[in-house]
């Protein structure tokens, strides 16, 4: 039986933004496991006091390069519930479609370009180019699809311009769109060798339990807006959003922690899974359960196989998305903008779990008061329990630190976290 | 990391330099942006030779001749950590708008530290300076302008090191590219649009997507700022507004400094 372990990574690689992982056991006790955030705060709930409304969204979309259309949307919506605004259905499906190619993107970023590397052996997806090029080829392929769309729908892939409080500044072409939703079809190939390819992967078979938090899925999968749930039985509405997140400042980070029924919780794909299972489109379902995923799942690793569930799931709605677009006459892109006092809330699903933009206006619609919660900072604590107990576990087991070290990195990777964001 | 066919150009061999890329305060999307061109990435890689590239890569080495570098300074051991670059590094590129200018993170600037720390982490200690760019810490050679960057001007401008060719960035404002794009004018669109003032080569990419300028490439060369008060003005658009615009990315902070001072505009002083 092994009975020291010390492992010390700085600024783990294949993540967005700098954190560390520090274990270390002594004698077979554990006398450190932690992950910490060394990242710099840049302050974006301080810097909008003051802001007038329209500059919400173009600068908080600014938190993150990886999923600014998800933070841009939040932030949105938080200004348009502030206002009172509804949007219209049209501006409702043209949001859902950018967003899920967001969502498409950065999983299958996340995937190939940050975790497959791991599974192959390899330090980054640069060899894989060599020695995989089917692979990367097909993933390329996908991500640029993706990318592509939010081009069109969005004016651009990163910091997006066209959508604005209100609806959007411009509707794509008809024509864009047919041609996509030719491509989407393409993709649904691409995603079956994605599924090919991650069944060969060995999934560390490690499995802690924990509370999992999304938002609430009434008719369909949920991704913008409605309540939130959790799996140890939480309910709250979307303007209730911190009773669900429970901020509290911690000394390892600079991102803040949350809780909820117990020490932590886990936000993103496997949460939302985990929640909202009977809404994932049958083709998504099916590859779920063809990787054993299925409500409740408590192993953190299978986060990545929830992702590739969740392309399954996007691509299959977004050709539905498109084809109820060009059923319908393109109605007006933008609403007038009505500034009012009070306080709105817009939770989104990204990515990497549920967003939430909370903006408090005055009466011209200048910000008073900013709160943004991302899913990382939500994730954080959840990483530092699994940590702790992954490092006893193996240890006692007597698996060498280099292994351990590389299950260590391969956790952490497994929540994509986007470190940057989570301290914004 | 080695990727991709040896270039030739005229049968000769192309030189492909070591390239790192390192990020400070900032949303590290300008990078990203490098990954997000599917179509070209694997033509990018054949041109240089990345050996440090820590969101995308495990491995890393020192001996890198240039180094493209993303974000602002807002804390000591970014300092540090800069100068360290500096020294290795035989063409530092300030990459993108916060590195240039502070980018959005220098709006932080409006405000006393204490004020923002106390904001945000309560009576909870943190560390944090005021914004600056990196130019302010060390010295830059060349600015890659833009929020985020257009890849096509990153690959042009990397493509220009490794052959030798001086990299020129237009004089130029946008709205010239924004007329040659026949774009309807934001303003009599009743948008506003810092396009008669900011520097041009994103191809009036915000502009074309209806979306008004808001300066993140800063001033074009002779940019008449106080003209453009001056129109935004007569089109009816507040203090505010074109405020708003200037102090954005940090690229007119001399205006807008100016502009916050003269009393015409008091908000953000008083938090």
């Amino acid at each position: 039986m092994k009975v020291d372990c010390n492992i010390n990574i700085h600024h783990l690689a294949r993540v967005e933004g700098h954190g560390n992982i520090r274990i270390k056991i002594h004698d077979g006790e554990l006398q450190e496991a932690k992950w910490e955030v060394v990242e710099t705060p840049r302050f974006f709930e301080a810097i909008l006091v003051g802001k007038k409304w329209d500059n919400a969204p173009w600068i908080c979309g600014r938190i993150c390069g990886i999923c600014s259309i998800g933070h841009t949307l939040a932030s949105i919506r938080a200004v348009e519930n502030a206002f009172g605004i509804t949007p219209t259905s049209q501006t409702q499906k043209l949001r859902l479609l950018l967003k899920h190619m967001e969502t498409l993107q950065s999983h299958i970023l996340h995937l190939y370009f940050l975790s497959a590397p791991d599974f192959l052996n390899a330090g980054s997806v640069f060899p894989l180019i060599k020695s995989h090029p089917d692979i990367v080829i097909k993933a390329a392929g996908i991500k640029k699809l993706a990318n592509d769309m939010c081009d069109c729908i969005g004016g651009r892939r990163m910091h997006p311009t066209r959508p604005v409080v209100g609806g959007f500044t411009m509707l794509p072409d008809k024509k864009e769109l047919i041609k996509f939703r030719e491509r989407l079809q393409d993709v649904i190939n691409g995603l079956l060798f994605t599924a090919e390819l991650f069944r060969t992967f060995n999934i560390p078979d490690f499995v802690r339990e924990t509370e999992f938090v999304s938002l609430k899925g009434d008719e369909n999968y949920p991704f913008i807006g409605g309540g939130l749930i959790s799996t140890d039985g939480v309910a709250k509405k979307e303007q209730e959003y911190k009773q669900m997140t429970n901020e509290y400042i911690v000394s390892q980070s600079t991102s803040k922690w949350s809780r909820l029924s117990r020490r932590s919780f886990a936000v993103g794909a496997l949460a939302r899974i985990n929640n909202n299972f009977e809404f994932l489109h049958p083709a998504a379902r099916e590859v779920s359960l063809s990787f054993g995923l299925k409500p409740l799942n408590h192993n953190p690793y299978m986060n990545n196989i929830a992702q590739l569930v969740e392309c399954v799931h996007v691509v299959n709605e977004s050709l539905g998305l498109i084809e109820e677009l060009l059923d319908s006459e393109w109605t007006e892109p933008r609403q007038e903008v009505v500034p009012q006092k009070g306080t709105g809330v817009g939770a989104v699903e990204v990515p990497r779990g549920i967003l939430y933009h909370c903006y408090e206006f005055d009466e011209a619609g200048h910000i008073v008061k900013c709160d943004c919660v991302i899913p990382t900072s939500q994730n954080h604590a959840n990483i530092q329990h699994d940590l702790e107990e992954l490092a006893v576990r193996y240890a006692s087991e007597g698996m060498k630190d280099r292994n351990i070290g590389l299950l260590a990195e391969m956790l952490v990777r497994s929540y994509d976290p986007c470190i940057s964001c989570s301290v914004h | 990391m080695d990727a991709g066919p040896v270039r030739t150009y005229l049968g000769v061999p192309l030189y492909r330099p070591k390239v790192a890329f390192f990020e400070f305060s900032s949303c590290e999307g300008c990078q990203l942006q490098l990954l997000n061109n599917e179509s070209a990435l694997l033509d990018f890689l054949a041109l240089v030779e990345v050996v440090n590239f820590r969101e995308a890569m495990k491995e890393k080495a020192d001996d890198y001749e240039i180094a493209f570098v993303e974000g602002s300074i807002t804390r000591s051991d970014e300092v540090e950590r800069l100068k360290d670059i500096r020294s290795k590094a035989k063409i530092l590129v300030a990459l993108g708008s916060c590195a240039c200018f502070g980018g959005v993170n220098q709006l932080k600037n409006r405000f006393s530290l204490d004020w923002v720390k106390k904001e945000v982490y309560g009576n909870s200690p943190v560390e944090t300076e005021p914004v600056r760019p990196l130019e302010d810490v060390v010295k830059v050679d060349l600015k890659i302008f833009g929020c985020p960057v257009k890849k096509e001007e990153v690959e042009r401008i990397v493509t220009n090191i490794a052959i030798g060719k001086a990299v020129v960035h237009p004089k130029y404002p946008i709205c010239t590219e924004c007329k040659a794009n026949e774009n309807i004018c934001l303003f009599d669109l009743g948008e506003p649009c810092l396009g008669p003032i900011t520097r041009g080569g994103c191809d009036s990419w915000c502009p074309n997507n209806r979306f008004g300028c808001w300066g993140c490439r800063g001033p074009a060369e002779d940019a008449n700022v106080e003209q453009m008060k001056k129109i935004m003005k007569e089109y009816g658009f507040s203090e505010d507004t074109i405020l708003d615009r200037l102090e954005c990315f940090g690229g007119f902070s001399a205006f807008a400094d100016a502009l916050r001072k003269s009393g015409e505009k008091n908000r953000g002083t008083s938090a």
